[in-house]
C-alpha cells in the first residue's frame, strides 16, 4: 500500500527507511534510526531492505508505540532554552550553529530547507512561535 | 563527569540543556519533513497512476478503430483516406517535396526565424534565439525540416551504433515532453551539440507541454547540422495518436492553422524512421521503454521499421482461425471500398514484430522477478532483474539506460545498477512535483548525474508550499475521476452496504474504489482528502459527491450520459479528430449519430439514444447540420464547488 518500492530502488536506502518510518507518526532519533535498520538489513548489505522482514519490526514498532512524537509544548519549550534572552526569536545564524553543530547534526540541505519556511528574510530571524504554529496548521 | 568548579558545572548544565533541546527541535523536524516528502510521493503515484490509465485508454481506443473499421462500412464510401490511416499508405512517399513547398510562400513581413538550406550550427542559434522570444518558426521550414529528416533518416539502421572516448564523453536525455525551458537549460549547463559534445535524445520530446513544436524543431534542426553525433530515439509519444489525445496535434493546429494539416502529415512519416535505439560502445543500450523476455535485437536490427505508423494500431492478424474470420470481414470491407485486399497487408509488420518494438517502447522496469503484461500502461511489460541480467548477458551488453517514467530525482538506478531511468522534463505533472535530469557517459568511466528543476520564480518557495500546491492539484484530479465514475462507484458501495445506512468500513471504501477506478493508489492514507469519516473510522461514503459535479451543458440531459461523455472526452476527441480528416473542427450530425453508436456498443454504454440526439440537437447551435466537437466537449467540465475558479483546468493530457 505505500508508493515507495522498497526492493526496487537502490538509492540511499537508510535515508528512504527513515521517511517511511517517520511519515507513519513514529519520530526516531538518528541513533535510533540507525539501530532499527541495522535490525532490519540483509545480513550481506545490498544496499536493499526486504519488505517481509521491515513489516513485523515495524509493527512491533507501531503497537508499542516506540519513538513517540514530540507535542508542541515540548517544541516550544526546547526553542526558549535555545533563547535565554526570552526576545521571542533566533537569528539565523544561531539557529544555524545549534542545528548544525549540537544534538545530531543537519545536512546542508535539512538546514536550508528549515531555513526557507522558518526565516523572516528581512530580519534574518526565526520568529519560533509563528513558526510552530504555522508548521502545526500544515500538518492539520 | 561532574569535577571542576561550579562555574564549569553549570555551563555543562547548560550545553547539556542546549544539546537537548537542539535534539528535540532535530528529531522533530525530521519527522515533519518526512511526512512532507510522502505527501508529495502520495501526489505523484496520483498523477502517474491517473496518466497510466489514460493511456491503457488509449491502447483500448486502438480497439475500437479496428471494431469500427469492421463495422462501419459506409463512412468509408465517403472516405477512403480514413482506411488509409488505418492500414497506412505509402502514398506519403509519392507525394514529391514541391508538391507541398511549391506552394507555400514565406512573406517578407514574416519576422520569425529563416533558416538556410543546408543547415549549419548557426541555424541552431538562430532557432534558439528566435524561440526564446517565443516566435513561431513558419510552416515552410517547418516542412523543409521535416522532409529532409526523413530524407536522412531513411538512410539511417534501426538502431545507431556510437563510439565514446575519455575525451568524447556523450550525454544522454530522458523525455522532455514540450518543455522548451528545460531544454533550454540542458543546453546552457551541457552545451550545445557538436562533434565533440554529442547527444541521445531518448524519445518523447512532444506532448504534454506547450512547445512541443519548438522542442522538436531544434532537435531536428541540430540533428541534421550533426547526424552522427546527435541521436534520436522513438520514443511512445512519436505517434500520430498519442499526439492526438496528448496535445501535440492540438498545439500544431493551433500555431499553424493553414499549413497544420500538411505537418500532421509529414510528421507522421518522419516518425516512423525514427531509429528505436543506440548502442553505445557495444555495450549500453539506450531505448525508450524497456525489455521484455522475449527481446530480440536481432531481430529488431532486420524489421522495417517505418511499418510501424502507429503504436496502437495492431496488425490485423493473418494467422489463425478468428483471425482469418476477421481478416475476410475487413478484406470485404475494404474490397468495398476499391483497395486491393494484399495491398495494406504487407504495408504491417508481423504481430510478433509489432509487439517487440511496443515492449521496446513502453515496457517498465520493476523489482519483481520475471515478466508480467504491464496492466497500468496497458501496453509493453514489466521486466524484473533476472530479465535484465539475460538478456544484457544475451548481447553481451553492460547496461540498459531508458526513459519513459517520470522519477522525482530525474533518474534513478535500478536492478542492481544496471538498469538507468532518466527522464528530463522537471516539474513535469506540476510545478514543483520533479526534477529533470541528464547522464555524462564515456566507456571505462561511471556515468555522472546532473540534476535540475526549472522554477519560474527567483528562488524556490519552502518545500511546504511546494507540496501543499502539488498535493491539492493530484486530489483535484483524483476528485474528478471520481465523479466521471460516479454511477459505478454509488452502485459499488451500495452492493456492500447492506443494511443501506451510508456507511462504509475503510476497507471496504477501498476496495470499492480500487476495483472502480482501477487505481491502485494508497487509498487509506488518502481518505482524509476525499470522504468524510466519522469517530468509529467508518466513511460516508456520498460524501464525496457533494463538493464537486459535472455542468450540464443542456438541463434536460440525464446525469448518467454527462457523466458517460464526460468520462470518455478524451477519447471522443480523438474519435472526432479521426473522422474528421480535413481537420475543420466539424463533424456532420449523421456521422455523430452513427459514431456515437458505434462507440456505446462497442463499450457497452447503457444510454438511451433519444437522450443523445436530445443532446447533439442542442450542440447544433446553429441548425446547420454539422457539429463543432471541440466545442461539444467543452461544455462538459468539472465544477469544484468551494474553488475559486469555477472552471476546472481540465486539460486533456
Amino acid at each position: 500500500m505505500m508508493p515507495y518500492s522498497l526492493k526496487g530502488s537502490r538509492s540511499r536506502p537508510q535515508r528512504e527507511i527513515g521517511t517511511i518510518i517517520r511519515s507513519l507518526g513514529c519520530c526516531p532519533s538518528e541513533g535510533e534510526l540507525h539501530d532499527l535498520i541495522a535490525e532490519v538489513e540483509e545480513e550481506e548489505p545490498t544496499g536493499y531492505i526486504r519488505y517481509e522482514k521491515f513489516l513485523p519490526v515495524m509493527t512491533e514498532v507501531l503497537l508499542e508505540r516506540r519513538y513517540r512524537p514530540i507535542p508542541e509544548d515540548i517544541l516550544l519549550r526546547a526553542f526558549e532554552v535555545l533563547d535565554p534572552a526570552k526576545r521571542g526569536f533566533l537569528s539565523k545564524e544561531e539557529l544555524i550553529k545549534y542545528m548544525t553543530e549540537e544534538g545530531e547534526p543537519f545536512s546542508q540541505e535539512e538546514m536550508e530547507e528549515m531555513l526557507s519556511a522558518a526565516i523572516d528574510p528581512e530580519s534574518n530571524t526565526i520568529h519560533y512561535k509563528d513558526y510552530i504554529a504555522m508548521m502545526v496548521i500544515d500538518e492539520n | 563527569m561532574g569535577c571542576g568548579t561550579s562555574t564549569t558545572a553549570t555551563k555543562d548544565k547548560k550545553s547539556e540543556k542546549a544539546l537537548k533541546a537542539a535534539l528535540v527541535i532535530q528529531n522533530w523536524y525530521r519527522g515533519y519533513s518526512a511526512r512532507l516528502k510522502t505527501r508529495q510521493r502520495y501526489a505523484l503515484t496520483i498523477f502517474q497512476s491517473i496518466e497510466y490509465a489514460d493511456e491503457q485508454g488509449q491502447l483500448q481506443l486502438s480497439n475500437f478503430f479496428s471494431f469500427m473499421l469492421e463495422n462501419y462500412a459506409h463512412v468509408h464510401e465517403k472516405d477512403p483516406e480514413l482506411v488509409n490511416r488505418f492500414f497506412g499508405s505509402s502514398t506519403q512517399d509519392s507525394k514529391d517535396r514541391q508538391d507541398y513547398l511549391g506552394l507555400i510562400d514565406v512573406p517578407d513581413s514574416y519576422c520569425g526565424p529563416r533558416l538556410q538550406f543546408p543547415l549549419t550550427f548557426t541555424d541552431i542559434d538562430v532557432l534558439i534565439e528566435a524561440f526564446k522570444q517565443q516566435q513561431i518558426l513558419h510552416a515552410y521550414y517547418v516542412l523543409e525540416v521535416l522532409f529532409e529528416t526523413r530524407k536522412v533518416l531513411k538512410q539511417m539502421p534501426n538502431f545507431t551504433h556510437t563510439k565514446t572516448s575519455p575525451s568524447k564523453e556523450i550525454t544522454i536525455c530522458g523525455d522532455l515532453h514540450g518543455k522548451l525551458d528545460d531544454l533550454f537549460l540542458i543546453f546552457y549547463k551541457n552545451g550545445l551539440p557538436s562533434v565533440s559534445n554529442p547527444y541521445v535524445f531518448n524519445g518523447d520530446f512532444v506532448d504534454r507541454g506547450r512547445n512541443s513544436m519548438e522542442v522538436l524543431m531544434i532537435l531536428l534542426v541540430s540533428f541534421l547540422v550533426y547526424p552522427n553525433d546527435l541521436h534520436l530515439n522513438r520514443g511512445n509519444h512519436e505517434d500520430f495518436m498519442m499526439n492526438m489525445r496528448y496535445g501535440f496535434t492540438k498545439e500544431i493546429l493551433h500555431k499553424y492553422k493553414l499549413h497544420g494539416k500538411k505537418i500532421l502529415q509529414i510528421l507522421e512519416d518522419v516518425y516512423t524512421w525514427l531509429p528505436i535505439g543506440t548502442i553505445i560502445d557495444n555495450e549500453i543500450l539506450v531505448i525508450h521503454g524497456g525489455i521484455s523476455e522475449s527481446t530480440d535485437l536481432n531481430l529488431l536490427h532486420r524489421i522495417e521499421r517505418n511499418k510501424m505508423k502507429s503504436v496502437l494500431m495492431s496488425p490485423i492478424p493473418i494467422d489463425g482461425d478468428r483471425a482469418t474470420e476477421k481478416k475476410n470481414k475487413a478484406g470485404k470491407a475494404i474490397a468495398a471500398w476499391g483497395m486491393k485486399t494484399d495491398g495494406p497487408f504487407s504495408e504491417q509488420l508481423t504481430k510478433h514484430e509489432w509487439e517487440q518494438v511496443i515492449n521496446i517502447l513502453w515496457s517498465d522496469p520493476r523489482g519483481k522477478r520475471g515478466c508480467y503484461p504491464n496492466t497500468s500502461r496497458g501496453g509493453g511489460c514489466y521486466f524484473g532483474p533476472d530479465i535484465t541480467s539475460k538478456i544484457l548477458n544475451k548481447y553481451q551488453l553492460k547496461m540498459l539506460v531508458r526513459s519513459h517514467e517520470c522519477k522525482p530525482e530525474g533518474y534513478e538506478i535500478c536492478h542492481d545498477g544496471k538498469v538507468i531511468t532518466v527522464f528530463s522534463a522537471s516539474n513535469y505533472y506540476e510545478e514543483g512535483s520533479n526534477r529533470g535530469a541528464y547522464i555524462r557517459m564515456s566507456s571505462g568511466t561511471t556515468p555522472r548525474f546532473f540534476q535540475y528543476q526549472i522554477t519560474k520564480a527567483t528562488c524556490l518557495r519552502p518545500l511546504y508550499q511546494r507540496v501543499n500546491a502539488i498535493e491539492s492539484s493530484a486530489i483535484r484530479m483524483l476528485k474528478e475521476r471520481m465523479i466521471s465514475r460516479k454511477t459505478d462507484l454509488i452502485r459499488a458501495f451500495q452492493l456492500q452496504d447492506r443494511n443501506k445506512s451510508g456507511k462504509l468500513s475503510m476497507g471496504q471504501w477501498a476496495f470499492s474504489m480500487e476495483n472502480v477506478l482501477g487505481l491502485n493508489l494508497p487509498w487509506r492514507s488518502l481518505s482524509s482528502h476525499l470522504v468524510a469519516t466519522d469517530k468509529d473510522g467508518n466513511t460516508d461514503y456520498m460524501s464525496s459527491f457533494q463538493d464537486i459535479h459535472i455542468q450540464k451543458p443542456v438541463k434536460e440531459v440525464q446525469s448518467t450520459l454527462i457523466e458517460t461523455v464526460y468520462r470518455y472526452r478524451s477519447d471522443l476527441q480523438i474519435i472526432f479528430n479521426v473522422i474528421d480528416s480535413d481537420h475543420s473542427g466539424l463533424i456532420s450530425m449523421e456521422e455523430f449519430r452513427s459514431m456515437w453508436k458505434l462507440f456505446k456498443s462497442h463499450y457497452s454504454v447503457r444510454i438511451d439514444d433519444s437522450q443523445f440526439d436530445e443532446l447533439a440537437e442542442r450542440m447544433d447551435s446553429n441548425k446547420d447540420g454539422s457539429i463543432d466537437f471541440n466545442e461539444f466537449l467543452k461544455a462538459f467540465y468539472v465544477v469544484h464547488k468551494f474553488d475559486k475558479l469555477s472552471k476546472s483546468d481540465t486539460k486533456l493530457a
